[in-house]
């Protein structure tokens, strides 16, 4: 209990990563919300890299976090943005709104 | 041990409950106030994992950029955000039915899964924090063995920074704006007349 090792990092990464996949089920009509998740989700992927970068003692997995951590950076500068120019179009950002090219 | 333990613990918790109240909170400027805590909360994890360097750029980039991103969106949009949460219990059922599939497989692959002993022996290997530092470490990694990689990660910036400006940046009609190439490109003869004004003849 003390000991705290591998397996509890994993722990909290998993109860976060699904923390994501709910808020995106919860707030499915809020396209912030579901961003915000999808950071959420990221968040727990680096917490795994992290956790098996200092389990297994190699310094990569810090690398690859950081590598998820530009990209997600730009993801959510490229959605919000997106998200700018459909609120301005539109005037709302309900996802059921979504279906212009009835895709 | 015990302190570290219980850092652990401190920070987990606030985590996990951060993480809970970014997708229930009712109003998303709070969610993204939460966010952040989640974050800060996170850094402190990495940095009891030993990721110093990635603890700091979590802050710098997710908190100091991605949040407050995320904070001036949520300020500048003029949405009733009640309206979009309705219906919201309907998805509450299925949400929670998935997510608590998805947690118990998770739980029963970490229950079950082991980790290769051979994994990681063969890779770049953490120095001690006396020899080198973690920021240190990283840089002798990442601007050797992963340079390529990290000038994509570069490009990926640029391209995701000119891909923002290029979507929100919109010409208005009717505003009136300096054009300095015309004011440099104005000269003497195009806008000034000399006129000989006979005496008394002027008009």
């Amino acid at each position: 209990m003390l000991e705290i090792g591998l397996a509890h990092y994993l722990t909290v990464a998993a109860i976060l990563f699904t923390l994501g996949i709910f808020g995106i089920f919860l707030n499915r009509r809020n396209v912030i919300v579901i961003m915000m998740s999808i950071e959420l989700i990221l968040l727990a992927v680096n917490i795994n890299f992290v956790a098996f970068s200092a389990h297994l003692g190699d310094l990569v997995g810090q690398v690859f976090a950081m590598f998820i951590l530009t990209v997600a950076a730009a993801e959510a500068a490229i959605g919000l943005a997106i998200l700018v120019v459909y609120f301005r179009n539109r005037g709302s950002i309900a996802v059921d709104d979504i279906n212009l090219m009835k895709g | 041990m015990i302190i570290s333990a219980l850092a652990f613990y401190v920070f987990a918790a606030i985590t996990i409950l951060s993480g809970l109240m970014v997708v229930t909170a009712r109003n998303p400027v709070h969610s993204v106030l939460w966010l952040i805590l989640a974050f800060f909360n996170s850094a402190g994890l990495f940095v009891l994992m030993g990721a110093e360097f990635l603890a700091m750029v979590l802050v710098v980039v997710y908190v100091g950029a991605v949040a407050v991103l995320f904070l001036f969106v949520v300020m500048m949009l003029d949405v009733n955000f009640q309206n979009l949460r309705k219906g919201a219990t309907n998805y509450a059922m299925i949400g929670g039915i998935i997510g608590v599939i998805l947690l118990l497989e998770l739980i029963f692959l970490l229950g079950s899964a082991a980790v290769l002993p051979e994994a990681g022996t063969g890779a770049q290997p953490i120095p001690k924090f006396d020899v080198m530092t973690n920021t240190h470490a990283i840089g002798h990694v990442l601007y050797t063995d992963y340079f390529y990689l990290f000038q994509v990660a570069g490009m990926v910036l640029l391209v995701a920074m000119v891909g923002a400006i290029v979507l929100t940046l919109r010409q208005r009609e009717g505003v009136r704006k300096q054009s300095i190439a015309q004011q440099l490109d104005r000269r003497p003869e195009d806008t000034l007349e000399v006129v000989k004004v006979q005496p008394g003849q002027g008009a």
